[in-house]
């Protein structure tokens, strides 16, 4: 039998042990939607981190920075910095201030129900796309694993059933714990990696470093190409390549602490102290694993060459096959379950965050003003939900298919977090002028502009040789309108001025009223919710 | 639910007694919330501007000044250190916040008590 498979199905059989015990423990909504704010601060940390590091981080980075070098390192950097946004800023007056998400917070002071709905409804577009790719990648990676076994079509429905069943029968506390285990498996499994690949440099760091000097390969047109991997430059050439990158720096700096499903959980924990401290749990482990990309990357550059990846499965496949040529095909079979893993964890996050958005902002507090008609129609419609998400999710992934180019996804999922989430919840928190309608106006603004942009980018818009086919084409055969493949250097400003226009040209003197309530009650954390007991 | 429900309920406007308004302005405009305010921006405004350069120093050197960059000390280069750096950076400047937010905390505590009494 595959030793792939036996892995993957120890890690499901784990993860839904974890969502049986958990689901005899979540009744009431802040059960299900915060577990019960009783998570411990380094619990909470891990359980960030596990959120954070997605297939993009862990297969994604490895393979840009085995094909890119040292531009694909700026990626790892962005990914950790961005987490003093949230904690200077965002983390405590949000746990302070919220319940369930993040709209609590844009509610105090605003008219609920629009601002509530346009916060849904983004909320629900950033986990939607970023759902999406992390599915397709899923299907991929598990189908290249397991072609005989699986195809991507029954991969893809594996992963969004199992999604659905954490979500569902466990809330957030099951997917807290199936976060936790991975990020502790994720873990392990790269600082084996990088033990292994110093190993194979005798623990020299001159002769690593000496090997990424002169990574050899040959490129599109069947030459030798000896390139030093260290130097900047190959991913990010000029005349875009600059300003992208900074478009880049800024959709991750401002986008993290907009991210809908790493915001939600500074609500499973019992204050804002103990936010404070996941926070920093997070980073300590977010920051050693994307130094350790370090190893990853430029180890299958090295070690494996970008060649070889690039006939045996492409970008994504180099740190499984890194560890394949490191220690062989067990290694392999571990190294791939805790991809699998990975993307399992966080599509469970993502559909948790979408589905507590919806019943919670949209169904109690928009269509019904606040008022749960029946006790637990707020956990039964997020389990309904969860099943829509899943299957629009299936769904999408299935009809794109294996080799859809679905990286600007994530991308996408970025920019959206800081061009229509990041600017609303500052300003309602920093600024006593702010009113609904700048609120809305900005988050469509940010919505918009992110999405117009990368719809004319190239990431969408570029024309294919003949010999690329199906839905791996770019939707859009024509040169690109906007140059750059990340639109938050224009869409985050966008979305500020969005909403401070908006603010400007009308008037609420009922939210400069409330505004004294919220600054105290995020200051200071009175009235904050507080952990209830099982 | 019961508990969280309720607050929330509290909390929506209109539904508000008059004077628990007044609760929040009070201790809006008292010293010891205007100080804690002060404390915080002393730290978090600084320290926000510093990690905003020191982060955007790193794409726009790499983009602009690729070669300068590229400038080799021992067996790799300076683009290298300077990403490395952003992380020890970042976690220095965690650090610190977790220090000075203690300070927070306490001066956080006293109009809690003092709401408290308040109440009561």
């Amino acid at each position: 039998m595959n030793i792939s498979l036996v892995m993957f199905l120890i890690f499901i059989a784990i993860t839904l042990g974890i969502t049986y015990w958990a689901s005899r423990r979540s009744a009431g909504s802040a059960a299900y939607f915060a577990a019960s704010r009783q998570i411990k601060g380094w619990q909470n940390g891990i359980a960030v981190a596990g959120d954070y590091m997605s297939a993009a981080s862990f297969l994604g980075i490895a393979g840009i920075i085995a094909f890119q070098g040292y531009d694909g390192f700026l990626f790892s950097v962005g990914w950790l910095v961005a987490y003093l946004t949230v904690l200077l800023v965002i983390a405590e007056p949000l746990r302070n201030a919220g319940k369930y998400t993040m709209a609590d917070v844009l509610a105090y002071r605003l008219k609920p129900r629009p601002v509530r709905g346009m916060a849904s409804l983004s909320t629900l577009t950033v986990s939607t796309f970023y759902m999406i790719a992390q599915m397709v990648g899923a299907g991929a990676l598990v189908k290249l694993l397991l072609g005989g076994y699986v195809t991507y079509n029954q991969a893809v429905i594996g992963v969004g059933i199992l999604m659905i069943v954490y979500v569902v029968f466990g809330g957030m506390l099951a997917t807290t714990w199936v976060q936790i285990v991975k990020a502790v498996l994720l873990m392990a499994g790269t600082i084996l990696l990088s033990i292994l690949v110093m190993a194979h440099f005798h623990f020299s760091f001159g002769q690593f470093f000496g090997a990424i000097g002169q990574v050899t390969y040959h490129d599109a047109k069947g030459a030798v190409v000896v390139k030093d991997f260290l130097q900047p430059g190959l991913r990010y050439k000029p005349p875009y390549g600059p300003l992208d990158l900074i478009s880049l720096g800024m959709a991750l700096i401002f986008g993290t602490a907009g991210l809908p499903h790493i915001l939600v959980r500074f609500y499973t924990v019992p204050d804002a102290k103990t936010a404070r401290h996941s926070v920093v749990w997070a980073m300590v482990l977010i920051g050693s694993f994307y130094i350790m990309t370090t190893f990853l990357g430029f180890g299958a550059a090295t070690i494996v060459g970008p060649d070889f990846i690039k006939v045996h499965g492409g970008t994504n496949m180099s740190a499984p096959l890194l560890a394949q040529a490191l220690a062989g095909n067990v290694f392999f079979a571990f190294i791939s379950s805790i991809a699998f893993a990975t993307i399992l964890a966080v599509v469970a996050g993502l559909t948790i965050s979408a589905t507590t958005s919806f019943s919670h902002d949209f169904w109690t507090n928009v269509i019904h003003n606040g008022v749960e008609r029946k006790p637990g129609e707020e956990v039964m419609v997020a389990r309904i939900s969860a099943f829509v998400v899943g299957a629009v999710a299936i769904g999408i992934a299935i009809v794109l298919g294996p080799t859809a180019n679905v990286a600007f996804l994530v991308a996408l999922a970025f920019a959206v977090a800081a061009s229509a989430n990041l600017p609303v919840i500052v300003l309602s928190i920093f600024w006593r002028r702010f009113n609904t309608a700048g609120a809305v106006t900005g988050l469509a603004v940010g919505l918009l502009a992110s999405i117009g942009l990368i719809l004319v980018s190239p990431s969408l818009m570029a024309v294919d040789p003949p010999t690329v086919v199906g839905t791996a084409r770019h939707l859009i055969q024509a040169k690109a309108w906007f140059p750059l493949e990340n639109p938050g250097i224009l869409s985050i400003p966008l979305g500020f001025i969005g909403a401070i226009i908006g603010t400007l040209v009308s008037s609420e003197p009922s939210s400069q009223e409330k505004f004294n309530e919220l600054l105290v009650r995020s200051n200071t954390g009175l009235g904050a919710e507080k952990a209830t007991a099982h | 639910m019961a508990n969280g429900a309720r607050d929330l309920e509290a909390a929506r406007p209109g539904q508000e007694p008059a004077q628990s308004q007044s609760i929040w302005d009070r201790i809006a405009t008292s010293k010891e919330f205007q100080d804690l305010m002060a404390t915080k921006k002393t730290f978090i405004v600084p320290a926000f501007i510093f990690f905003l350069v020191y982060y955007f120093a790193l794409p726009v050197l790499v983009g602009y000044a690729p070669q300068f960059m590229d400038t080799k000390i021992g067996k790799v280069n300076l683009a290298y250190l300077f990403a490395l750096s952003q992380f020890f950076v970042a976690w220095i400047i965690a650090g610190l916040y977790v220090k000075a937010a203690n300070n927070f905390d306490r001066l956080a505590k006293d109009i809690l008590d003092k709401a408290d009494k308040g109440d009561k």
